[in-house]
This record gives structure tokens, sequence and C-alpha cells, in this order.
């Protein structure tokens, strides 16, 4: 089994990098390997609570990620700094996570076999 | 060691898709394995054989495709993501196949490094 990690780096809107992450994690959890996820820079806004994309035609993915329990990928990593420069809490989020400083996170991330970033 | 690739941008806009390819041709020079390219996101379009780029313009996508013919490199596109580009099979380069992000996964598990050019 390899550790496998997602750094999810960009706001959920704007480009299409977050819902196409969200696909990759979801066949990931298939495989049978360690996943998580990690949130860092603009990807903090992919959590926030309360997504509503209907005035910009775009389908809101964000409910996906309250479903990702369902398929055994429960460790959701955040970067504290990040979530701080934009203001953000875990009270903003929608699922449980992990806050971590960037300093954890780095450590976190040298132990993974394999980082995507999207 | 057994490089799988990640090339998650599409030619000509970006640099990944050049960098990806000039990696995979030292990686291969120095005896390395190239266990598979896979192409998701904008990197679909990578594999468009309808490209037609200046005449003294380097030509992407045909040289993903003298990559397979030479050395036999597993060229995979994304479905989903093909899909939702206008990628299917009917404008598919030669040496590129269709299949789905399980195949990333794989390379994720099966080769030594998987490296990403992306953005």
């Amino acid at each position: 089994m390899k550790k496998f990690m997602f750094v999810n780096r960009k706001a959920p809107f704007g480009t299409i990098y977050a819902l196409e992450s969200l696909e990759v994690v979801l066949i990931a959890a298939t495989f049978d390997q360690d996943v998580s996820l990690a949130f860092i820079d603009d990807g903090v806004y992919e959590l926030v609570k309360g997504q509503n994309s209907k005035a910009i035609g775009i389908k809101n993915h964000s409910p996906t990620y309250r479903a990702l329990d369902g398929y055994d990928v429960e460790k959701l990593f955040v970067e504290r700094e990040s979530m701080a420069a934009r203001g953000l809490s875990e009270a903003d989020l929608l699922v449980p996570v992990e806050v971590l400083s960037s300093a954890e996170m780095a450590a976190l991330m040298a132990e993974q076999d394999v980082v995507l970033s999207f | 060691m057994k490089f799988g690739l990640l090339v998650s941008e599409g030619p000509y806009t970006h640099q990944a898709s050049d960098t990806a390819y000039q990696f995979a041709v030292a990686a291969l020079a120095r005896g390395h394995e190239l266990q598979r390219v896979f192409f998701y996101h904008d990197g679909v379009y990578n594999a468009t054989r309808l490209t037609e780029p200046p005449q003294d313009d380097r030509h992407i996508v045909n040289r993903w495709s003298a990559l397979n013919a030479e050395h036999k490199v597993d060229l995979v596109v994304c479905v989903a993501a093909a899909l939702r580009r206008g990628i299917k099979d009917e404008v598919l380069a030669p040496g590129f196949r269709i299949s789905g992000l399980g195949q990333l996964v794989d390379s994720g598990i099966k080769a030594d490094r998987l490296v990403t050019f992306g953005d």
C-alpha cells in the first residue's frame, strides 16, 4: 500500500482543477491505498460551507467533500496559515478537518509516496 | 528507475508538455523505464491528431506519437477529461489510448516516481 496525498491549491471555481482533483480522489479511494487530502493556498476555499454557484452556471461540487467519508477517505488536512490569511476558521468549513501548520504539512508531505498537486 | 509522468496542461499554451517530453527523452536515454504518460485536465489536447502547428514549429502531438512508436511508451488520455473537451477515439493521434483515471493511480502504485508536469 502506498501513501497518496492530493494537494488542493486552487479555488473551487475559476478553473477546473478542484473538480478534476476530486474525481481522481474518488477513483484512488477504490484502489485500497492510503489516501489523504491537503488544502493549501486558495485550495482552502474548496471546503468553505454554503457555496452557491448558481449565478455563474457552474455545478457546485462541494457537497462531494462530505461524501468522502463514505469512500473511507477521512484524512483531510488544512494549512493553518492559508486559512488565517483568508480570514477563515474551522467553523467555516463543511467537513471535519485536521488543521496543521505549514511546517507540519511539509513534514507530512515528506512521508508520502505519491503527491499529486492540483 | 521506473517513471510515471502526468501531463496536466495543453500543448503550446503551456510549457508543461514540452518539459514532460524532454524529461521522457532524457530518462529513456539514461536507460530508465517510462511506465506510462498520463494526460489529464487540458493535457488531453496533447492527443488530438487535428493539431497542425506552423511548419517551423515543433509538432508536440507527433512527437508523443513517435515516442510511442520508437519506445512503446504507454500514452493514456483520461476518458472523463477527454470527453468533456471533445477528445474521442476518432480524433486520437497514433499511439495514444483513452482510459480511466485508474491508470493514473496505477502509475502511482507501480512507478518508483510519479512526476507531474503542470501549472
